[in-house]
Order: C-alpha cells, then sequence, then structure tokens
C-alpha cells in the first residue's frame, strides 16, 4: 500500500530535504523534514539513511546532529565526504532541497543522560563532535551549559565543522570552554594530556567521540588512574570494511534458501563470502552498524571480525557484514 | 520412470567442452552488460508496476462492494483477476527471485516480500528457485509439476493413475496455488524419510497460516464488507478472480517447460555439468511464448522462458530487450530457440497431457536435433 504515493512507504518513513548548509568545503549539514511523525531521539544517537542512486538504495549511519524536539519538526544530520564513497559525494555535492531520502532506524547507546550531569567533558575529533553537536545543543537550549569542557581536535583549524556556533556557545554560555587543537601543527591529543587541559577531568562525566586512537589513549588513562564507569565513549570506523584484523580460520557457508555454497577464508565477512557467491544479501553500512544484513543462523559458530568473538548459536540472528565463519555454517538465505 | 538412455538424443551432448565455454562466455556477457545498464529507469518500472497494480486492487474491492449490480461484478472481477495476476507473476514471483535486489529496497526484497498466493513465501522460493531452476528438466530431480503428477514426456513410465490426468489437470488448473503449495510440501519424501518430520510440519504450519489469511481476506472479510444484500455476489466475484489467475498462471507456466520442442534430460546427461551445459540444458528445457507486451506483462515476462531460465534473477524488464541477443548466439551455435504463439504452444501441452494419459507415445520432432544444424559457426 506504501507505494500509492511516494511518501508513505510500506516499511520505513521517509522524508523530505528542506535546507542544506555548507559547513566546511567537505561536509554538509542536511536539513530533513520527516513526513511521519518523528519517532523522536535522544542527544547522540546515530540514523540510519537511505539515498536512492541509480535504482539502488544505500543504507548508512549518520549520527543526528539536531537536538531533539526542534519546533520546525525538523532533523539534521551533517556528513563529511569519504574520497572514494558512494553516499557521502552524493550528499556533500549532488542533493539538492525537495530530494526525498528514507529514514530508517534510530540507535545507539552513546547519549547524554536525562539528567545532564552537573560537570561534563566532551573530547571530540574530526567528524566524531557530530553526535556531540546534538547534546551541546540540547545543553544549551535548556541553558545547561554551566559547567562544560569540549576539547576538539582537528587536522586543519579550516576543515572544523561548527566552528562558528561552538564560537557562540562559548560566547553565550560562560560555563562553556573550547578548546581547540588542530592535530597538523599541535600533534595529537593523548591520554597523558588530560591533566593540564582539563585538572578537574576525574570528577567529570566524559563523552569521547573520536576514532579509535584517541578513544583507546583516553579508555587507558581512565582505566589507569580514573573512574572508567564516568566514560562514555563512540567509536568511528567500527570494523573497517569487515576485513578486520581478527581474522579466523574461516569456513564453508551453506545458504539453505537459496542452495548456494560460498566459503570464507577466515578474513571475509559472510556478506562478501555471499557476494563472492553470486548471491547479494540486502546490506547498509557494511561495518555492523544498521543491521540491514542481519540473517538467520541454522547451524555453527561464527567470529566476530571485530573483537574476535568466536559465538553463534542456532536460530540466532547475526549480521552478515561483520561476522566470518569460523568452520561450517548454514544460515536461512 | 524410465532415466537410462533417452529415446531421443538432445544437442547436450554435442557441443564439446571448448564450445561449451564459448557459449558459457557468450551469455556471461549478456548478462554482465545488462548489469551494469541497471539503474533508475528500472527501478521506476518496477515501483510504477507495484503502484498500478496497488491502484487496480483498490478500484477492484471498491467496485465489488456493489457485487450485487451486474456491470459493478463484471468490471471489479475483471480489474481484480488483473491485479492478481500482474501480483502474482510480474510483481511477486520476480521480485522472490530477487530479480529486484540490486535496489537494495527493503520493500522490494526477495527476503521480505510475501504473495497473494497460498505458497508461504519462503518454501516456495526454496522449492522453486532452487529444486527448479538448478535442476529444470531433469527427470526425477525437477519437481516443477510436470515429471511426477503429469505424464508429460513419453519417456516417462505409464501407470494407471494418469489416465486421469486430463481430469486432474484441470482441477490443478482452476486451483493452481493450493496445487503448488501442497506439492512443494513433498509429502512422498517425507514418508519415505528423505525429509526430516519437523521441516515437513514447519512448512504445514506455514501454508496452514498463509491459507488461513487468503481464506478470511477473500471469502470473509470482504464479503462482510459488501454488507448483507452483495456478500454473496463478492464471494463469487473472488473466487472466480482466484479461479482466473490460477488459470492463466497454469496456461504460462505449462507453456514455459512443456511445448513439444523442449527436451527432458536424464541425471547422468546433467552430471558433471560445466557452466556452459548448464546454460545450454536451460535453453533446451525452456519454451518461449510470443505475445504483445501487454501479454508479457500479464505472463510476469515468463513468456521469455528461455531468458528467464538463463538469468532467473535478472529483472523481467529486460528480458525483451535481450531475446533477440540471446536468439542469436544460439543460432550462431546452431542451437534451437523455441518459440511460438500462445494458442499453438498450449494446444501442443494440452494435446500431449491428453495422449501421454494413455500408454506409449512417441516424442515429437525436435528443432535442433539435425546434426547439420550443429555444424556451429565459430566467429572467434
Amino acid at each position: 500500500m506504501g507505494l500509492l504515493t511516494p511518501l508513505w512507504a510500506m516499511g520505513d518513513t521517509r522524508g523530505r530535504v528542506v535546507r542544506i548548509r555548507r559547513e566546511t568545503a567537505d561536509a554538509v549539514t542536511v536539513v530533513i523534514q520527516p513526513q511521519t511523525p518523528w519517532q523522536g531521539h535522544s542527544p547522540g544517537q546515530y540514523l540510519r539513511l537511505g539515498v536512492e542512486l541509480e535504482g539502488t538504495c544505500h543504507w548508512r549511519a549518520y549520527s543526528l546532529t539536531s537536538a531533539p524536539g526542534r519546533q520546525d519538526g525538523c532533523i539534521s544530520v551533517t556528513p563529511r565526504r569519504v574520497e572514494g564513497g558512494r553516499v557521502s559525494p552524493y550528499l556533500c555535492d549532488g542533493l539538492s532541497p525537495g530530494a526525498t531520502v528514507r529514514l530508517g532506524g534510530v540507535e545507539g547507546g552513546f547519549t547524554l543522560p536525562r539528567r545532564p550531569p552537573k560537570r561534563a567533558l566532551f573530547i571530540t575529533a574530526g567528524s566524531g563532535i557530530t553526535p556531540v553537536m546534538s547534546m551541546l545543543r540540547t545543553l544549551a537550549a535548556a541553558r545547561r551549559l554551566t559547567d562544560v569542557v569540549h576539547i576538539h581536535c582537528e587536522r586543519l583549524a579550516t576543515r572544523a565543522m561548527f566552528a562558528a556556533e561552538l564560537r557562540v556557545f562559548a560566547a553565550a554560555h560562560s560555563g562553556y570552554r573550547l578548546y581547540s587543537r588542530a592535530t597538523a601543527t599541535d600533534g595529537r591529543l593523548n591520554g597523558a594530556e588530560l591533566d593540564r587541559l582539563c585538572a578537574d577531568w576525574r570528577r567529570r562525566e566524559t563523552f569521547v567521540s573520536a576514532p579509535a586512537g584517541l578513544r583507546e589513549s583516553i579508555e587507558a588513562r581512565f582505566r589507569a588512574d580514573g573512574d572508567p564507569r564516568r566514560l562514555h565513549t563512540e567509536s568511528f570506523q567500527a570494523g573497517g570494511h569487515g576485513r578486520g584484523a581478527k581474522r579466523g580460520r574461516g569456513g564453508t557457508i551453506h545458504l539453505r534458501n537459496s542452495g548456494v555454497q560460498a566459503s570464507s577464508d577466515g578474513s571475509e565477512a559472510i556478506l562478501q563470502a555471499a557476494e563472492q557467491a553470486g548471491v547479494q544479501i540486502p546490506h547498509g553500512c557494511r561495518l555492523g552498524i544498521c543491521r540491514s544484513c542481519v540473517c538467520r543462523l541454522r547451524a555453527g559458530r561464527v567470529r566476530d571480525l571485530r573483537t574476535g568473538r568466536v559465538h553463534g548459536h542456532p536460530g540466532e540472528y547475526l549480521r552478515a557484514c561483520i561476522n566470518a565463519p569460523e568452520g561450517a555454517i548454514e544460515l536461512d538465505l | 520412470m524410465a532415466v537410462s538412455a533417452p529415446v531421443s538424443e538432445g544437442p547436450l551432448a554435442r557441443l564439446d567442452a571448448t564450445q561449451l565455454g564459448y557459449l558459457s562466455r557468450d551469455l556471461d556477457a549478456i548478462r554482465n552488460d545488462v548489469t551494469a545498464r541497471l539503474g533508475a529507469g528500472d527501478a521506476r518500472y518496477i515501483r510504477s508496476v507495484i503502484r498500478r497494480q496497488r491502484q487496480l486492487v483498490l478500484v477492484s474491492r471498491a467496485l465489488l462492494l456493489g457485487s450485487r449490480h451486474k456491470p459493478l461484478w463484471l468490471a471489479g472481477t475483471a480489474a481484480l483477476s488483473v491485479a492478481k495476476i500482474l501480483e502474482n507473476l510480474e510483481i511477486g514471483h520476480n521480485v522472490m527471485h530477487g530479480q529486484w535486489d540490486w535496489m537494495n529496497d527493503p520493500d522490494i526484497n526477495s527476503r521480505s516480500w510475501d504473495w497473494d498466493n497460498a505458497s508461504p513465501a519462503a518454501s516456495w522460493r526454496h522449492a522453486h528457485n532452487y529444486v527448479h531452476h538448478m535442476h529444470s528438466n531433469i527427470r526425477g530431480k525437477d519437481r516443477d509439476l510436470g515429471y511426477t503428477l503429469l505424464r508429460i514426456d513419453p519417456e516417462q513410465e505409464w501407470h494407471p493413475v494418469y489416465l486421469f490426468q486430463p481430469l486432474y489437470n484441470l482441477l490443478l488448473m482452476a486451483f493452481f496455488e493450493w496445487g503448488v503449495a501442497l506439492y512443494d510440501l513433498n509429502t512422498p519424501a517425507m514418508l519415505a524419510g528423505d525429509k526430516p518430520r519437523e521441516q515437513y510440519l514447519g512448512e504445514l504450519k506455514g501454508i496452514a497460516t498463509k491459507a488461513r489469511k487468503q481464506i478470511i481476506k477473500d471469502y470473509v472479510a470482504f464479503p462482510l464488507l459488501s454488507g448483507r444484500r452483495s456478500w454473496r455476489s463478492t464471494l463469487a466475484a473472488n473466487f472466480t478472480a482466484n479461479v482466473i489467475r490460477n488459470a492463466w498462471a497454469h496456461s504460462i507456466i505449462v507453456c514455459g517447460h512443456f511445448p513439444d520442442q523442449t527436451y527432458t534430460f536424464s541425471e547422468a546427461e546433467a552430471a558433471n555439468e560445466s557452466p556452459g551445459g548448464w546454460y545450454l540444458r536451460q535453453l533446451l528445457g525452456a519454451a518461449n511464448v510470443e505475445g504483445s507486451p501487454i501479454f508479457h506483462m500479464l505472463a510476469g515476462n515468463l513468456s521469455f522462458q528461455v531468458e528467464h531460465h538463463l538469468f532467473p534473477d535478472m529483472p523481467s524488464s529486460r528480458y525483451r530487450e535481450i531475446a533477440p541477443r540471446v536468439r542469436e548466439v544460439f543460432s550462431r551455435y546452431g542451437l534451437p530457440y523455441n518459440t511460438g504463439p500462445f494458442g499453438s504452444q498450449l494446444a501442443m501441452v494440452h494435446r500431449s497431457i491428453l495422449r501421454l494419459a494413455f500408454p506409449g507415445g512417441q516424442p515429437r520432432p525436435k528443432g535442433g536435433s539435425g546434426r547439420r544444424r550443429l555444424a556451429a559457426r565459430f566467429r572467434r
């Protein structure tokens, strides 16, 4: 029934792009008006966004940069162009207002607590600022930017997104202190510098949204002489493209419904192995985020390529893009 | 069933490995070319077919609310029949083949699609996409309706039960969806212990669930909506539309595999088959039907049965475009390309069903069996 009107979908909802604002040379904020009542989100969560390019729908996960409950009912995401990518170059350079996009589920546990912390420390790097932007906007709107330290790293200052808005926060809220770092000239941030940049970091709820290197360095510092319970992290570049370093011994994959046999050398995820055998599994992010590729395991065990953990029971649903067979497996596909 | 020494020698054995390699390369080239060109136009096509079909269903159900008036009954029944035909053939069958999976659209996808038919999607996909398409026309392996229920080839051993096949074929035609659903359960395999009981019961439950939904929709809910004065005529209209859809699907499907020129194969002939050999078997086991663009759409483009069997997951809208190229490839190898008008293809099938109800029967002359036509002209 959903195909009666293009904006009335069967499964997922759609949204209309109402505005596109350029943030930097390689990033834009896309403001979207949902066409059905918006399910809502917590600051820090990400949205599965679907765009159609040449007939094929591509799904990607982007952090919502808008604060929940905007007056105009709109939401926004702020993608940065990934060179050689398929979707982000289109969003940054090819999209125009009026376009229709698909809105998948909202997910993510990296969120601002319902009762915002009295003292907070945000550590962001590059596009890792996007979920934190939603948190900061939420706090600013509620006049709760009372004791917040924000350390933001970017390779070059000219590449920093939201720079103007962050300066406005700093001017308007005396409790918001911003420390911007250009890593090309000042070097990369590491956990040892916390004392110098934010002496009372142990007393703050800390939110880190950064690539793995920086995140792990902060985590190590919290484990060594802080309280890891106060640390909240979001990691980007979750698992590479399904080719993790944690490879296992591989195995054969029997796709029961299509009757196809595929095999993986242990570094290829089920999704890639099936594609090489000529079976297209519907997928989205290929990073283990969006769950578009979930399929049902019937027999055997799999290895999570991101963590190296071997798991799986018959009847369990698992993501084809991040799991590789560990021995022979059977799937309902 | 006689599976050894085929009575008629098909062209299958007469292309050597090198020739089959060339054939496979030529057909792969056609597939790769189409795959590379799939795009927004194809996506628009399937979406517009689905949209039109949904509109037609709405219109037909609305007309049938007043089905006690004869003109409304006729118009509503006709519209509902066409809608059901489009839904099963051009949309359901093809979506469930994965022809539109490249769109990565969660709504138009082989995993999530379910159709207006008694067969549950998942078990149908296995029985059809795998058992039938993989083993097309191999006697004893292809469980598509001929070759077991019907004696459609003189090489199948006669049994007295086949005396009744003209009769039960008519019943099958009228109640095709139920026939397919029950047949795919493969009760004999379960009784023989070849199919796990648990799996059998699971599939049976699937059919029961599906049957309940179908019966409630067509024979309870919509008649009730039509009210006290129209419920009987709406019920009759829905029944009629289902029978028309079933008879149409049955006719299209038998025309795809059972006209005289199609070949069947023994398991030995298909053993250790190369990709080229697989392509060739698909060609020899399928027959096309000629017709107008509207006819092809109502046939779910299964009127391009040859192209569909070569490339089961290619979007159906492309079969028409590649048909001349496929035909040209086969003619280059001196192979037959089976096609004919709907009436004559259908008449041949029904004549075979009548004749082969009785013992004996001779294989019909087939295209491509003359050796001189096989003087393959290689351009490379």
